[in-house]
């Protein structure tokens, strides 16, 4: 287990007695101007961490209205360095802000350097990545961990349903800041039903690692989402918001309601 | 019987090391939720590597079905065009279905149905492993879905019914360009989802470890039976061995056999045609070795053609099948090791080879091959009068009638 500044990692998102709410917007969707605006909502609406994703023109784990969204972003010039002057915009002027993961694909990381890349995320206000196509035993996830290690940055991998025990402990033992739980096969979207399986899942995972686990892929409605944070720390939200993102006012109502419904579940310490 | 090189898992040479890396490419860059099921398909890959009914089993399917070995024709009237000593085709435009891709779909869905998966999926480009994939499911009895760009629908709607015919069904994809690239992604996304029980036949040298190997092992009968065949036609020398690189799988299985069974003294000279497109300066083109940089692109480290933020720049080629913004990274190893030369051709270039093998030997090849017939003329010039060339003629050109006739090729 790896030990992160709790002042500036994204744990201390997951410290505030209540389930937390990850909230996922992309950078750079509409534009630069709404990107903010957006942001803005997230904290009026109560999210605990933010995570922003970096547009990328193959996004593999992503369904239709991310990967959109990203293509949208990637037409108007914005990529992982955007993202990042984004993030210290936002940083700088919203400093009681919560913890920012950027959600990037591994290459752009690769094409910038592990090394610049963490520097200017960490310099940003940034707390730490989630790279979903980083497997966690590679050995460029190892250069990858050093790297942010080396700027206090967390790095979250993700664990699946598929996930087998040793591959969990990998997972678990990599990790800093949260376990990033995918509940169902596929890619991330708005799902009708969340995996039955859920509660097993999150006891298992809880088995490899003392983090908190937060989970996702799926999850659109404040019910869904009062449902996961009543079996783990954390529910991500992504394509749910994406989608509302060109409008702050339906941003923040979305944001709201679901922050709403996983903040009235008490965390038990463990 | 087909000779199957299944080269045994303690072969140092023969595979990459325990994370899938060739040198510095290769690996596994997937979302987790894959990450188990690449591990299951490797232990599979070694228990079939080790077992001989499963060689058996594919070489008589390669045999009997595919129709191997497939002859090293000498063309004569070709060389004398191209002016050099003998040119020699590898016939792989004569295997079933047209093309090599069949003896990577015959090895992979006996490996899925060792693996007791009933619904295989797999990405297509030209068409030509989409329909190799479908008539391969349609011999087995297994469920078949293959990802197809809009694009590529457009360029290849022979194969597209092909594909209907044999009982698959083709999805369109409308995302990007809606060329292989995106054919790719769309197949790996819907994979992701049907992990459980589906199968994804990745139809080149490309993809996560193992792909690769397994793709370039099953390929290699290629460049096996054409080490045999030089040795039975006493061919006393040959200078140089191409095929076209879009992907890699014809030229990763023609290639192999020679690195890793002919001494380096020995070896001919080997080259892989990659496609230049418009013009390697217009940045229409598909050459990620010639002048591409490493990166991550579907699920490998590779070179790759992209963009200074990281994203994979859209390729062009008249090919379908060469029409590929990466390549399969062991062939970004044999270009580091110096093992391989990689030339760029044109559009241009392999329409006029197109049409040198169509009017001087009776054979119609694929538009990705002809651009390995395209590095002839430069051979001569290189290597003399005298010089003697293999050429892999991956597939038959049945397909690109359309592309050749608007190309305003051949009648007046």
């Amino acid at each position: 287990m790896v030990s992160t500044d709790v002042e500036r990692g994204l744990g201390r998102g997951f410290a505030r007695g209540h389930a937390a709410l990850v909230a996922y917007v992309m950078a750079g969707y509409p534009d630069r101007a709404s990107s903010h605006e957006a942001l803005s909502a997230l904290v009026s609406g109560g999210a605990d961490v933010i995570e922003l994703g970096v547009p990328y023109a193959d996004p593999v784990a992503d369904g239709p209205v991310i990967a959109s969204a990203g293509r949208h972003a990637l037409a108007s010039g914005f990529g992982l360095a955007e993202a990042i002057e984004l993030a210290a915009e936002f940083s700088a002027a919203c400093p009681e802000a919560p913890p920012i993961a950027l959600m990037t694909y591994v290459n752009p990381l690769l094409r910038r350097g592990f090394e610049r890349a963490a520097s200017e995320a960490a310099e940003a206000g940034v707390s730490g990545f989630i790279v979903p196509d980083l497997p966690p035993d590679q050995p460029f996830a190892q250069k990858w961990r050093s790297a942010c290690e080396a700027h206090g940055l967390d790095t979250v991998f993700l664990a699946a349903p598929t996930s087998t025990p040793a591959r969990l402990e990998a997972v678990g033992a990599c990790s800093s800041g949260f376990v990033y739980l995918v509940s169902s096969l596929g890619v991330t979207g708005e799902r009708a039903t969340l995996a039955e399986d859920l509660p097993s899942l999150v006891a298992t995972m809880r088995e490899y690692t003392t983090l908190p686990v937060a989970v996702g892929f799926g999850v659109s409605k404040p019910e869904q989402a009062a449902k996961v944070a009543r079996v783990a720390e954390g529910v991500v939200v992504g394509s749910a918001l994406v989608r509302r993102q060109h409008d702050a006012g339906s941003l923040e109502r979305q944001v709201r309601q679901i922050a709403e419904a996983v903040h009235a579940v008490p965390i038990s310490p463990r | 019987m087909a000779d199957v090189l299944l080269p045994s898992a303690d072969d140092a040479y023969s595979s990459p090391d325990a994370q899938g890396f060739y040198g510095a490419y290769g690996g596994t860059f997937v979302p987790e939720t894959v990450m188990p099921v690449l591990a299951e398909l490797e232990a599979a890959y070694r228990e079939a590597q080790a077992d001989p009914s499963f060689a058996e089993e594919l070489s008589l399917l390669l045999t009997d079905y595919v129709g191997r070995p497939s002859p090293l024709y000498r063309a004569d009237r070709l060389a004398q065009a191209a002016g050099l000593g003998a040119v020699y085709l590898k016939r792989e435009d004569l295997d079933h279905t047209g093309a090599h891709k069949i003896n990577n779909t015959l090895g992979q869905c006996l490996l899925a149905k060792r693996m007791g998966k009933h619904r295989v999926i797999a990405e297509t480009g030209a068409g030509q492993h989409g329909v190799a994939t479908a008539t391969t499911a349609a011999l087995m009895g297994l469920e078949c879905a293959v990802f197809m760009g809009t694009e590529d629908i457009r360029r290849q709607s022979l194969n597209v019914y092909k594909m209907r015919l044999l009982g698959a069904e083709v999805v369109p994809v409308a995302e990007g360009t809606g060329t292989l690239a995106d054919a790719v992604t769309a197949a790996l996304r819907h994979w992701v989802e049907r992990v459980r029980d589906t199968f994804y036949v990745i139809g080149s040298v490309v993809g996560p470890h193992p792909y690769p190997q397994i793709v370039r092992d099953f390929q290699s009968v290629i460049g096996k039976e054409t080490i045999a065949q030089i040795a039975e036609k006493a061919i006393p020398q040959v200078d140089a061995v191409v095929a076209c690189v879009g992907g890699g799988s014809n030229a990763a299985g023609m290639f192999y056999p020679f690195i890793h069974d002919v001494p380096a003294a020995d070896r001919p000279l080997l080259i892989g045609a990659e496609a230049a497109g418009l013009g390697l300066d217009t940045g229409k083109h598909g050459a990620a070795l010639t002048k591409g940089t490493p990166g991550v692109l579907h699920g490998f480290y590779s070179y790759v053609l992209q963009d200074d933020a990281g994203n994979p720049r859209e390729a062009y080629s008249i090919s379908a099948g060469l029409d590929y913004p990466g390549v399969g990274p062991e062939h970004s190893f044999f270009k580091d090791q110096g093992l391989v030369r990689y030339e760029a051709v044109t559009d241009t270039e392999a329409l006029e080879a197109f049409a040198l093998l169509t009017r001087t030997e009776g054979i119609i090849p694929a538009i990705e091959s002809s651009h390995a017939l395209a590095l002839l003329p430069r051979l001569a010039k290189e290597l003399g009068p005298e010089a003697v060339v293999i050429v892999n003629v991956s597939g038959r050109g049945d397909k690109d009638m359309d592309i050749v006739r608007e190309a305003g090729l051949g009648i007046d």
